[in-house]
Formats: structure tokens, sequence, C-alpha cells
């Protein structure tokens, strides 16, 4: 019934076909892949070809489920007679390899131990590369996405900025409009307190244009990314909402931000995560309402003012342009529009693409030079070396321990092994402690994960389900084993029984060498990793060091951050002093460390004309010097004595310096130009004082102004009693303020721990190199160690004669040290320069650096030699204190 | 000898083996239980239940004559051993038995 009439167009699908071939028994594939066939063609016939196939692998699957009980068509035959197949030897090899691993627990949990550490560190340094290079990717137009930058050029130096002035948004909305899917315009972002009913709580976020939930591609959870359209409207984080509503619904409540201004709540997104720049955006309020509440910015859109760079701007750019064609259009868009006497800035704008932010962020003179990206190619170098020393860790001990079973070669070989088995052994061995120490890696990653995110500021999860770690951990597992299980696989392999049975084959000495050029290499990585360590730590030891201009100690700063605060300086600062807390009180414009504001306009007597006098500009009122404790060179603080001191300055030495003043006390500038609407104001300086450091503090200090005024004010700084406690003080001072700002949360800072933040990415970095140097030279001694032991025990016979024919302890404690110490001797000397060129290429980006002093170099050598001498004395002290008659009893 | 027993399906392969007569091999065997039957059958459950009557001695197999439709691959022909067709009679027996007392039900209850 099932002939067919003619020959068959279509056959079975091959994949299928081949799948059975792979899993069935040989003796049992001719009949079921027949009946298979058949079938197939019935089926065709019948429901047609579609159908069939699909029937086809239903049945090939069917065949391939194993079965309890029974046989089975991929049960392979019981064995009559000896029909080896792969998987029985690969069983067999791993036993021995198991065997050979348990009778050196020692050597396998050295080997084993430090291959994993290696891996582990190679790991933990991809998870963090990896997550570096996934920042921002949580924005679904992430590659569309960018921010307008400006190159200004400025005393023949290019500047690069990402603040913009306010018109800029209009301008390329109405000229450049089709470059662009979505514009929007933002302040800085910052904290701001939010209150609703009672609950006050202090949040960062920021004031932004309509568009930019659509930008950002934000997950509404409530309400819709259309939320900021209307004026006095905002949006929440789901944990700002959590913490300031709780369960509640807060859709359409009204909130107040900084005392200022009631807004409702239109929509609620999804908090951004860990790996993004905006992970601390926790609300955005309309810009509308900035501008609305800022009679400067209003002025600045109004009015068009061109030459203030303080708003941000970003945009999505249209689906069908690119990042380069955009950036070169709008190049001009701010130069079109300025005053003729600011064209000599030459403004040009240019787009700064999201996928640059985080790791491509730093311009010199206009070019960008890299940024975040070079710490990422730093660490993956680092990593590379780690796990470079573990491999050659794991070659250097299984190729010592496989010359001793040149006589299970000879045997194995004489018993009937064919070469290639011998070299399968080997192989399997190699991959069995690579497979152990995969396993280790990962135990050890869970376990430091915790920490490492402590000290990267990270917040990485274990890949469990990410494909292409495992391929690459697959990969890493074969490469590694094939590396390790080379020499021994193909070198060994290849004796002649016969010599090494009899006892004539001898391991000649060349063969120690590749060995000891590894421990050469591992241990000029370690050393290069140390030198390199201990002059990072330096750089920042130094640069904490570095004067500071001011005295931070028991220093509190306090943002401004509600109308509140305003106008209740004398008497906080009378209740305050009478209670004893503190010993002085003054306000300024920008915190201790930071500036807030850069002016230019400013003339003097004897500039030169075409010096662009730009000054960091500090308002401060008069007890501003006493409270922060200004160090003067020349002249005097602000004082109340003097009436005149409304139009006083007081400015630093880098200003003096920029100014070219010989003698500066008593200058009068000049701030603005005749024909300005508000005229000019003219300062005379009355005081010159030592730089103070405010920004970053690998740079040098701004040249800066200190003017005197009580309302351009934003910080209240307050210097502790320090005869009182802080904590205690701190109670009252808080007293106070909820006294006299009753709507105000109190929140402070200290300054020294606000300027020890300015360190926190270079000790991270610190902290890292620091821990990897550790483990590599962890790693390098496990193998010095596993390496001496072995070449004691070769040598236990030679040690055992020498003792007999009178050696001390010391001669043979010199003896076998010699040889590894002459071995560091060389790794010194090699990494000594290298460290040399790469440290000063690093050091010479920091203006404020520390010197490559000879010492480190020797410091980090003779560490080295003591952590040789150390590691390797533990074995060759117990084999020189062996009694001799052990070590030649048996022969 | 310890008696093998067999289960519901296997007896109806067996039948079908025994039906057949020396032209039972798996695709037949198939169709024909799903002609008889109506029962979805898939052919690794027959190949299955093959094996192991196979394994139990009531089924006996050589290898028949290739055929194109098989891509010239031989087919494994089934027949049934006497010991098939012994346990085949005593279940047929068992149930006769069975069947018997059911149909004159005032028959006095015997021991077995």
């Amino acid at each position: 019934m099932l002939k067919p009439l003619c020959p068959m167009p279509t056959t079975p699908p091959r994949l299928a076909d081949q799948l059975l071939r792979l899993f069935c028994a040989p003796h049992r594939l001719e009949e079921v892949q027949g009946d298979l066939h058949e079938e197939f063609a019935y089926q065709l016939r019948r429901v047609g070809e579609q159908r069939a196939k699909w029937h086809y692998w239903r049945n090939v699957v069917g065949f391939l489920k194993p079965r309890t009980g029974g046989s089975s068509a991929i049960k392979h035959e019981p064995k009559q007679y000896s029909n080896p197949s792969n998987t029985d030897m690969l069983r067999n090899y791993l036993k021995i390899a198991f065997r050979n691993l348990t009778r050196h627990k020692g050597y396998s949990a050295i080997n084993i131990g430090g291959l994993a550490v290696g891996m582990a560190v190679a790991m933990l340094i991809g998870l963090w590369i990896y997550d570096e290079l996934s920042y921002n990717t949580y924005h679904q137009h992430y590659d569309r996405i960018a921010q307008v930058m400006q190159h200004q050029t400025s005393n023949g130096h290019i500047s690069s900025q990402n603040s913009i002035p306010a018109p800029l948004g209009d301008e390329l909305r109405n000229k450049y409009g089709n470059n662009f899917k979505h514009l929007a315009m933002a302040t800085w972002q910052g904290d701001r307190i939010l209150s609703y009913g009672d609950k006050k709580i202090t949040r960062t976020g920021n004031y932004m244009g309509f568009e930019m939930p659509e930008i950002l591609s934000l997950h509404m959870l409530k309400g819709s990314r259309n939320g900021l359209k209307e004026t006095n409207t905002i949006l929440l984080s789901a944990s700002t909402a959590q913490s300031l509503f709780g369960q509640d619904n807060p859709m359409g409540k009204l909130i107040n931000i900084d005392g200022k201004a009631d807004v409702r709540v239109t929509g609620v997104y999804e908090d951004l995560p860990f790996n993004t720049e905006f992970r601390e955006l926790t609300f955005i309020a309309s810009w509308a309402l900035y501008v609305a509440t800022q009679p400067w910015v209003k002025q600045a859109l109004d009015q068009r003012v061109w030459d203030n760079n303080s708003f941000q701007l970003f945009v999505q750019i249209a689906d069908n342009m690119d990042m380069e064609t955009v950036s070169s259009r709008i190049k001009n868009s701010k130069l079109n529009n300025v005053p003729d006497h600011q064209k000599k800035y030459k403004s040009e704008m240019f787009l700064h693409p999201m996928s640059d932010w985080r790791l491509h962020s730093n311009w010199e003179e206009g070019i960008q030079t890299g940024g975040y990206m070079q710490y990422v190619r730093l660490f993956a170098i680092v990593g590379l070396f780690v796990l470079l020393l573990a491999c050659i860790n794991f070659m250097n001990l299984s190729t010592a321990r496989s010359e001793k079973r040149a006589k299970e070669v000879g045997i194995r070989k004489a018993v009937g092994s064919v070469r290639s088995q011998l070299i399968n052994q080997f192989f399997s061995e190699s991959f069995l402690v690579v497979v152990f120490a995969f396993g280790g890696a990962i135990l050890l990653i869970l376990a430091l994960l915790p920490w490492f995110n402590e000290v990267a500021d990270k917040q990485i999860a274990f890949p469990w389900a990410n494909a292409s770690f495992w391929l690459a951990s697959f990969s890493f597992i074969l490469i590694t084993g094939l590396l390790a299980g080379s020499y021994p696989a193909f070198y060994l392999s290849s004796f002649q029984p016969i010599k090494v049975l009899k006892g004539t084959f001898k391991v000649g000495g060349l063969a120690a060498v590749p060995r000891k050029v590894l421990v050469v290499v591992q241990f000029t990585v370690s050393i290069t990793l140390i030198i390199g360590t201990i002059i990072v730590y330096r750089q920042i030891q130094h640069t904490k060091n570095r004067p500071l201009g001011y005295d931070n100690n028991g220093l509190l700063m306090m943002q401004m951050m509600s109308p509140a605060y305003y106008g209740k300086y004398d008497v906080l600062k009378t209740d305050l002093k009478n209670a004893g807390v503190i010993q002085e009180m003054a306000e300024s414009s920008s915190p201790l460390t930071g500036i807030w504001s850069n002016n230019g306009g400013f003339s003097w007597p004897g500039k030169d004309p075409s010096l662009d006098s730009d000054f960091a500009t500090v308002w401060v009122t008069h007890d501003f010097g006493k409270t922060v404790g200004w160090q003067f060179k020349e002249g005097r603080d602000f004082s109340r004595k003097f009436t005149t001191d409304s139009s006083a300055i007081v400015i630093n030495e880098a200003a003096v310096k920029f100014m070219g003043l010989e003698h500066p006390l008593g200058t009068v500038v000049k701030w603005g130009e005749e024909s300005d609407t508000n005229k000019p104001d003219y300062f005379t300086i009355v005081g010159v004082i030592k730089d103070v450091l405010a920004e970053s503090p690998y740079e040098p200090v701004k040249q800066a102004i200190y003017i005197m005024d009580y309302e351009n004010v934003n910080w209240i700084m307050l210097k502790l009693n320090p005869a009182r406690s802080a904590s205690q003080s701190i109670a009252t001072i808080e007293s106070i303020f909820k006294k006299h700002v009753p709507s105000a949360p109190f929140d402070y800072k200290f300054a020294d721990e606000e300027f020890g933040k300015k360190f926190a990415s270079e000790e991270r970095i610190g902290k890292l190199a620091g821990s990897f140097a550790i483990l590599a030279i962890l790693i390098s001694c496990l193998g010095l160690f596993g390496l001496s032991s072995f070449v004691a025990e070769q040598r236990t016979k030679e040690i055992g004669v020498r003792k007999v024919l009178g050696a001390s302890v010391l001669n043979l404690w010199s003896l076998l040290s010699k040889d590894f110490v002459v071995l560091v001797i060389i790794a010194c000397l090699i990494a000594s320069p290298i460290a040399y060129y790469y440290l000063s290429d690093w050091l010479k980006d920091y203006d404020y650096r520390t010197e490559l002093s000879w010492w480190v170099f020797a410091g980090s050598a003779v560490g080295a030699l003591l952590i040789t001498l150390l590691t390797v004395s533990f074995q060759t002290i117990k084999a020189a204190l062996v009694n001799p008659v052990k070590s030649l009893r048996s022969e | 000898m310890k008696r093998s027993y067999l289960g519901e399906f296997e007896e109806i392969v067996l039948l079908t083996v025994a039906v057949m007569e020396g032209q039972a091999y798996g695709v037949a065997i198939t169709h024909e239980i799903i002609e008889q039957t109506g029962r979805a059958v898939r052919l690794n459950q027959i190949h299955a239940a093959l094996d192991r009557l196979e394994d139990k001695g009531m089924v006996k197999s050589e290898m028949g004559e290739p055929t194109a439709e098989r891509g010239g691959r031989r087919k494994r022909l089934f027949t049934v051993t006497a010991y098939g067709r012994r346990t085949l009679q005593e279940i047929q027996e068992v149930r006769v038995s069975f069947w018997d007392r059911l149909l004159s039900p005032l028959k006095p209850a015997t021991s077995l």
C-alpha cells in the first residue's frame, strides 16, 4: 500500500537527518532511518511537504528522547567485543587526570587556585568594562541623542564647554529645525527642596524642556511623556514619588519646589538605572516654570542675550541625519548672532553624542582627547596581564610536573598507547583543571561582587543570562586549556620509551629556559604594576597635600535653596554666636569647592587690550575671609570700618600674575563698558590672598576676584567653635535654623568632605589598581612557590649528597634560592624602564604632579626580592633541613 | 520459566506483528495500528515497543530487502516467536475465562 509511483522530488529535512545520524546507535540507523524516510514519503503524499517535514521532525525528536528501562534506538549495542568509542577513552583520561590531581593536592590547589583568581580578576574587569561601554544605552534613542556644546577661543586657547546661551534653543528650532526631532533646553542638575504638606525632602533634579522625556524615552509608570507641556508641572521618578506620597497616587497633586512655586505632578517615571548619565535625575520640572520664576532667564530669552552661557541644550537628531552632518551644520549658529565685538571668541557649536558622554569627554584646544576611556583601556590591559600571569603559572607548574611523568609516558607507550592518546590525555588533564578553575572563579566573583561594586561605584550583577558572557568564558577555557596543555601534550608524548625506561633519559637544561623566561615575564608585569600603584597613590597624596589657601577644618556649608534664607543674615549670626557654637559666619556666591560664575569685561590700567579678562568671580560677605581663613599676602580683608569697602575687591595671587600688576594694592578695576546699560562699576583692590583651591586639585588655580555683596549669595559658611564637639554644635545650629528658616530642611555639608570627593574617581582607580597589583603579585608568588617546591623535590638527592659532604643549611638555602633571585632581579631591571616610560607619560597630563623618585623603583625591587625570598625560602629551608638518610636511603 | 507480562500497547503491537505474518516492520505496523484502532501512534513508540518485545523474546527480527522509497535501506522484519504466540494465547485465555464469568453471572464464584 505504500509503494511510491514516482521518484520523490522532496527529501526529508537534512538537519533532522543529521541529528538522527549523530545520536542513533549505528547498528540501528539503517532500519530507523529507512522507516522514517518511508513514513515521510507517505506523509508527503497524504498531507503535503510542509506538514510532512514537520511530522518528520517530530518523529526524529521522538527517537532521540531517552527512555527509562527497555532499549531505544539511541541506546548503543552492548559490547560483545571491544568497541572503544571516544567517550570511553575520554572517561579514562579524566579519571587518570583526577587521580593525578588528588595525588598532588598541594600543586593542584596552587594551580587551580591561582588560575581561578586570575580568571576572576579578568572577568571582573571584563564586567566593569562592559558596564562602562553600555553606559546610557538604557535610552532607546541612545545613538541619536546629543548635547549641544561649544568651542570658544580666548587668549589664543580653545576651550570647550557644555554651557550654551539661552536663545540657542529657539535658534536651532527655527532655523535648523529639520535636523532635529526633539530639542530641550535645561538648566543644571542640582539639589532642590520638594515639599508636600508637612513633608520636605531634598532631591536632585532639573528644569527641562517638555521634549526631554521623549528624548530620554522615559518609561512612564503614570501619566505620559507630554506631562511637561504646561508651565507648572513636574515629573517625578518612582522613588521620589514613593518618598513624597508613599502609597498614595501622586497624579495631579500639588507640590512645592524650593519654596518658590507650586507645581502639579503630571507623571511618574521609572527610576533611571545606575549606569546612565541621568541616574540622579529624580525629578524633572518644566523649563517654562524656570523661565517664569527666574527673571534673568526670561530676560536672556526675550532680549536674546548671546553672551551668557548658562544653560544646557539636549537634542535628538532627525531619523535620517547623522551626528557629524548636523554637528557641522550648526557650527555657526551662535557666531552668526553675536555682536561684532564678541566675534573674536570664534564660537563653534557642535554636538557631543550621548555615546561619547561617558568615555570621551575631554577636549584640549578643541580636539577630542578621550577621557574616562583611558581608564577603561588601562584596566583592560591590567586584566589581560593578570590573566596572563595566571596562565603562565599554570603552564609553568604543569610543565614542571609533567617532567616527573616521563616514566609514565614510557610505560604507556610500551604497553601500546599511541601518541595521539597521550596527547589527548594531557589535554584532558589541562582542561579539567581549567574547568575547575572556572568554577572557582565564578564562586570568587559572586563573593567579591558586592565589594567590587562598592569600590568601583557600580551596580553590576552577575550576567547569568548573557550569552556572550558564556561564549567568552567558553572560548577562554578552550584557549587556556590548549595553551597550557600543549607543552606536555606535544613534548612529553614524543619521548622514546626505551630511553625513558632505561633511565638514560635526561630532561636537558634547555627545557628549563622557557620556564625561566616565563617567570621573568611574570615578575616584570607584577613589579610594573606595583610601581604604577605606588605612583598613583603618591600622586593622589601629593594633590591632597596641596596648599588649599584656606582652612577647611570644622567648616560647614549650607546651600540657600529657599528664599526663606535671605535677609536672615544678622539674626542667624547673632543667635549662633550667642549660643557659642560657631566662631564666624559668612555667605558667598560659590561653595568652597567650586566656582559658580566666571565673568569677563574687566579692565585695569596697563591691561593689554587683546587680553580676554576672564575671572572667577565670587561674591562674599564681610566675614568670609575670617570664616574660611584667608591667608593674606598683601593688603587687608574687607572691613566694616571702611564704608568704601562696598566697592573694594580682594584678588588672588593668580590674578596678580594674570593682570601683570607690580603693585596691585589700590589699583582700580573697571567692570563693564561705558556703552553698557548699567554703567561700569569701579572696584579698588584692597588685598591679595594666597590662591584658594576651589576647582580641580590637579589644575592651576584660576585668577579670581572676590567682591563684597549681601544679595548675590547662595551659600552660608559656618566655622564651628573648635572648643565644642561638632555633633552637639550641629544639633544646636539645627534648632536655630529651624527657628528662623522653618520652611527649609536642614541640610549641610562639611567643606573638607566635599573637597575629599574631588578625589573620588582617582582614589577609586587607585584602590582598584592596588587590589589588582596585590593579586598579581600573589599569583606570581603562588607560581613561584609551586615551582620552588618542585625544584627542591627534584634536587632531593643532590641536597642529600651535599649535606653528607658537609654543606650547611645556609649553603643549601642560598644554592636553591639563587636561581630565583637572579630571575627576579632581571625582572626588576626590565620593569623599571617600562614603568618609568608609562608613568611619566601619565603624569604629564597633570599640571600639579608628583616626582618619579628613584626610591619608588628601588623600593619596589627590594620588596619584590623580599617576597620572592620569603616564598622560596619556605621550600628551600624545608628541603635543606631534611635528614640525608631519608633522601638517600631509597635507590 | 518466569512469566513475562505484556502492556496493553505491547499486546496490540504483538498482535499486529502476528497478523501481518512476516511483512511486519516499523512503518507498516504503525499504519496498520492507526487504521485498525484509530490511535495516534508514532513511529518511535512502535520502535520502542518492538525493542521491548524483542528483549522479552516474543518477537524476532531479521533484515529484509532494500526498497527505493527507503533510500535503498533495508527493513527490519519482525515475526512472532513461539513464546510470543503462547503468551498471546494465555492472555486470550485469561480474558475469555473472565468474559465467560461475566456473561453468566448466576454461576457461583470459584477460586482461581
